[in-house]
């Protein structure tokens, strides 16, 4: 694997995650985290869309127009989203019924149009899948993590699973509230960029 | 009257960006100076305002069950097609955005290149989608969206304009270098949303 594949793949990890550092997609980010399992469904969902419209996005670079791009780059992605929302209904009826509403706001995403027209719009179609799947990945792991903690601490379970057995169940954890209203998703996302940026000072910014 | 609290409720109770959490990504990302915050707040504020209202009209006449009828085919009326919703909105919002973007560039090209990719995006912005998304959901007449469109528009100009008035006096205060610039914006916006809670529930 050469360099430049490498940086492709790794960057969007750690160093330019699309949530803590590039700042796209944090709306489905506050949104679907109040539980993991949300959170892995849209995960899953949004590697689906953001692979297959950077690459055709990417095969169709040459075609489109400066003046309609914006247009045209929607319309494919919200015809993605719109054939993951319904594979989503039909295998996985349960999860769908919940999600179906961020789902569709993939289309909204601000990673998937971001991603479009900073990567997919200038490279080849093989570089632009990869560019795809590994920003979902850090897209990903952001989403997993949060949702980790605000499931954990909110409710005491993890996955549906009780870990910490709640005051209102018999227990002995007295859940915090805060962490199942949204402003509490800003506080964890603003924490991880604190330790990523504390582990790779490369990261800070100036001022 | 009716109106007017429909406007109040859109710019404080339900502000856009701090009660729903939508448009954040570029709330986040533009807010670093309150000339160009100012800059993106009119833009969607303008871009609310055009298609709000248009695509509310949209589902009525087009896409709602029986919306067709006016057409005078016979079988017009058994035709639902609200299901083409999202794309529909999509596709009205992303030519107004286009249209901004191509009128800034040629008036304010400083304006343009602060915005940078943030301007293509407000075609992403899910305040806009959402605002047209909730018009449709509560039915309203077009005259109620179109209030509806400015009001979520100035709520949502407020809101970033006061993030990025108190970030700009964030130079002044020592904040550890790992958390300077997006980190400490994030803790911000997560305490001004936990204040503005304090308009939650109230009834006009």
């Amino acid at each position: 694997m050469n360099k430049a594949t490498k940086k492709i793949l790794v960057d969007p990890l750690h160093v330019q995650n699309p949530i803590t550092l590039q700042v796209l997609g944090i709306c489905s980010a506050l949104a679907v985290t109040t539980k993991v399992e949300t959170a892995l469904v849209m995960s899953a969902a949004l590697t689906f869309v953001l692979v297959l419209s950077n690459v055709s996005i990417s095969l169709l670079r040459n075609k489109i127009p400066g003046s309609v791009r914006i247009i045209a780059q929607l319309s494919i992605i919200a015809s993605l989203v719109v054939v993951a929302d319904q594979l989503l209904q039909a295998f996985l009826f349960d999860v769908a019924k919940e999600i179906s509403v961020f789902v569709t706001l993939i289309i909204t995403n601000c990673i998937v149009m971001g991603r479009a027209e900073a990567f997919a719009m200038q490279n080849p179609p093989g570089k632009s899948a990869l560019d795809g799947l590994s920003n979902s990945l850090g897209y990903s792991w952001v989403l997993i993590a949060v949702g980790l903690f605000r499931e954990l601490l909110g409710s005491g379970k993890i996955l549906g699973y009780t870990v910490l057995e709640s005051s209102t169940e018999g227990g002995w954890y007295v859940s915090n509230g805060l962490m199942v209203l949204s402003p509490s998703a800003f506080f964890l996302i603003g924490l991880i960029i604190w330790v990523q940026r504390a582990l790779s000072p490369e990261m800070n910014e100036e001022s | 009257m009716e109106l007017v609290n429909l406007a109040l409720k859109s710019i404080f109770v339900e502000n856009m960006a701090l009660a729903f959490f939508l448009g954040m990504c570029s709330f986040l990302a533009v807010s670093k100076k309150v000339e160009t915050a100012m800059g993106l707040g009119l833009a969607v504020i303008f871009v609310l305002t055009i298609t709000c209202p248009i695509n509310n009209a949209v589902y009525i006449y087009l896409l709602k069950p029986g919306a067709m009828t006016w057409l005078g085919v016979e079988g017009a009326d058994a035709v639902d097609l609200a299901f083409l919703g999202a794309i529909a909105y999509i596709g009205t919002i992303a030519a107004a955005v286009q249209i901004v973007e191509m009128t800034i560039d040629k008036y304010s090209p400083k304006l343009y290149s602060a915005l940078g990719v943030f301007l293509p995006l407000i075609a992403v912005n899910c305040a806009i989608l959402g605002a047209s998304a909730f018009a449709v959901q509560r039915e309203y007449t077009l005259a109620q969206s179109t209030v509806y469109g400015i009001g979520s528009g100035i709520g949502w100009w407020m809101a970033i304009v006061a993030l990025a008035a108190i970030r700009e006096r964030l130079k002044y205060s020592n904040v550890p270098p790992a958390l300077r610039g997006l980190g400490i914006t994030f803790i911000i916006t997560g305490l001004m949303a936990l204040g503005f809670q304090i308009f939650g529930g109230i009834q006009l």
